[in-house]
């Protein structure tokens, strides 16, 4: 097996297009030269990862000009939470990404907490860690399986999913449905975890680092999967930080940049995990980082599994969370709160927030505002897909057509979270 | 300008006039070299009609306390009906975070900041397309989310909900 030997060299200073970031123009001699061909990739392809639609300027097989045109799937998320309670709202947060959906529901528990400054028990916090952590595999699993599968390795899409479906597995274990859990609740957890979660979850964490061996075995050394990543979709660190990207695109850029490790929430400062950075900032490198994420992932949970402490699972604050189901038969009391929560929904005092956490997919953010009433009055998600396409006219420059679904490809997009 | 503190977050509020050397001001001197998100919000409305009353203390509502007893209270007011906030972040340690506000009335126009941070591209054009903010010196300056011909700006709080137009087929 040949292994390419040397990595291209990234490139010096900035590739950003201007005026537009997002926007590669053809270059006027190649305009004028009649040779370019405009093709519209999308927004039903196949390799597009959902509704992305590219338009594509080709000369030969050289992309010169580049738009991304998003928006086929937009559900006005952000519109419809305007008009739930608060209670009601956490469920359209796991549905805006449906890979990483309970990355999303944390994001938007936390912001509400933010705004309540309603303590959360230890219990609860390290269950969020462990379940976030697992749904960073589930993502990561996802996004290899159709990566690898759009280059053309299509037993790779199998064994991923093999993965994936018992990392699904204990989600229902968890809380009763496989994907858009709605586990987390304002003040912590839905319910208690079950007794037999922590059996089947061992057994996951023993099986899940000899599945990223076979995955490497299948593409790390195999010459048309490197061929086909290695030197392409380069974006330097520099570029990186000024298109705003985050998470792996950026650590494969070079940037030592996690905000578990920067700004540490939940437990993550209390576990020992690495932050994967790789230099070369191409397909490729995003890719390790992904893989290397996954290792990192397993040693959290397994972390987590081990020392998850006891006691309660959510706050004891009647005001907002609803009381122990046994009490509604004896006290009238919890009988009330429970009807005034559900019916009416809590209130969230007059503010605005903005929580960050790290999703598989990099910053994702969540701005909630409150004017002191049952129902949220904005809820603006920071995503980080919606980031990532605006690199794509930088990524790419020289590429071949090609190579752009393997530059789309390592970007990692969830359309649902970039139309929201 | 004015610096508000609240919820552990620091709130920069400046005229629109002064916005683009405010951002390079926090970029350059002050190292804030991420612009994590640019959030559009419409207060149209707010603390006009009460949802179903804004009864309660500052720290919301108390149930042991009857809610009318003195304790009705409105939100604060705002100084115009739009804000556009953006979230900045420093990429040292401590990962310190700002938001940068600028307020401003339905037609009346923001600088863009594309040209400080490159990625507000999109962000602005989605606070364009589903609030009606105009950026002055966008590149770009077209809807992204809705289709090019869309008539409104879904976010807005005076926008319709459930309530889209139906196009008859015969009908103009």
């Amino acid at each position: 097996m040949a292994v390419a030997p040397e990595r291209p060299r990234i490139y010096e200073g900035t590739r950003i297009p201007s005026p537009t970031p997002s926007v590669l123009e053809v270059r006027e001699d190649l305009r004028t030269s009649e040779d370019v061909l405009t093709v519209n990739f999308g927004p039903n392809h196949p390799s597009t990862h959902g509704v992305l639609r590219l338009v594509v300027d080709l000369h030969g097989e050289e992309v010169v000009g580049l738009a991304a045109v998003v928006g086929y799937l937009h559900t006005g998320f952000e519109k419809n939470m305007e008009q739930k309670s608060w209670w009601k709202a956490i469920t359209y947060a796991p549905r805006i990404d449906y890979l990483s959906f309970q990355n999303n529901e944390l994001v938007f528990v936390l912001a509400v907490e933010k705004l309540l400054e309603i303590e959360v028990p230890a219990r609860a916090t390290w269950m969020r860690m462990l379940l976030a952590e697992l749904n960073r595999i589930h993502s990561h699993l996802v996004w290899l399986g159709t990566a690898a599968l759009e280059l053309g390795a299509i037993s790779m899409f199998w064994y991923c999913f093999r993965e994936r479906d018992r990392i699904l597995d204990l989600f229902e274990l968890v809380a009763g449905s496989r994907m858009h859990t709605r586990y987390f609740q304002v003040g912590g957890l839905a319910e208690d975890v079950p007794a037999g979660f922590w059996d089947e979850c061992a057994k996951f964490v023993e099986v899940m680092p000899k599945a990223v061996d076979d995955y490497e075995g299948l593409v790390d050394r195999n010459e048309i999967w490197l061929e086909r990543t290695q030197g392409i979709g380069l974006l330097s660190a520099d570029d990186a930080i000024a298109l705003g990207q985050s998470g792996p695109v950026l650590r494969g850029s070079g940037v030592d940049w996690d905000l578990r490790r920067a700004e540490p929430y939940l437990a993550y400062d209390q576990v020992d995990f690495q932050v994967p950075v790789y230099q070369e900032g191409d397909v490729y490198a995003r890719y390790r980082v992904r893989m290397e994420e996954m290792r990192e992932s397993v040693k959290i949970v397994e972390q987590a599994m081990r020392r998850m402490p006891g006691g309660p699972w959510i706050a004891d604050n009647r005001k907002v969370v609803l009381p122990p189901r046994e009490e509604l038969h004896t006290s009238m009391e919890s009988l009330i709160h429970h009807f005034k929560i559900v019916t009416e929904g809590f209130r969230v005092p007059e503010g605005e927030v903005y929580v960050a956490s790290e999703s598989p997919r990099g910053e994702l953010g969540c701005y909630v505002v409150s004017d002191g009433g049952p129902k949220p009055w904005r809820v603006k998600f920071r995503a980080p897909s919606f980031v990532a396409l605006e690199a794509t006219a930088t990524c790419m420059r020289q590429a071949l057509v090609a190579d752009m679904i393997a530059i789309v490809g390592s970007l990692d997009t969830v359309m649902g979270e970039v139309d929201r | 300008m004015e610096v508000h503190e609240a919820h552990g977050e620091t709130t920069v509020v400046v005229d629109t006039p002064r916005l683009v050397d405010a951002a390079l001001h926090l970029r350059d001197e002050l190292g804030f070299n991420f612009l994590s998100d640019v959030a559009a919000t419409d207060y149209l409305g707010w603390g006009a009609k009460g949802v179903s009353g804004y009864i309660g203390t500052p720290r919301g509502r108390d149930l042991n306390e009857p809610a009318t007893q003195g304790h009705q209270r409105l939100p604060r007011q705002k100084p115009h009906r739009f804000s556009v906030s953006y979230h900045l972040l420093g990429m040292r340690a401590g990962a310190p975070r700002v938001r940068l506000q600028a307020w401003v009335e339905d037609g009346e126009h923001v600088p863009s900041l594309v040209g400080v941070w490159p990625t507000a591209d999109w962000h602005e054009r989605e606070a364009f397309d589903l609030m009606g903010i105009r950026f002055d010196g966008h590149p770009n300056e077209r809807r992204i989310l809705m289709d090019d011909d869309w008539e409104g700006h879904p976010l807005r709080k005076d926008y319709p909900i459930g309530g889209e137009p139906v196009r008859f087929s015969g009908e103009e």
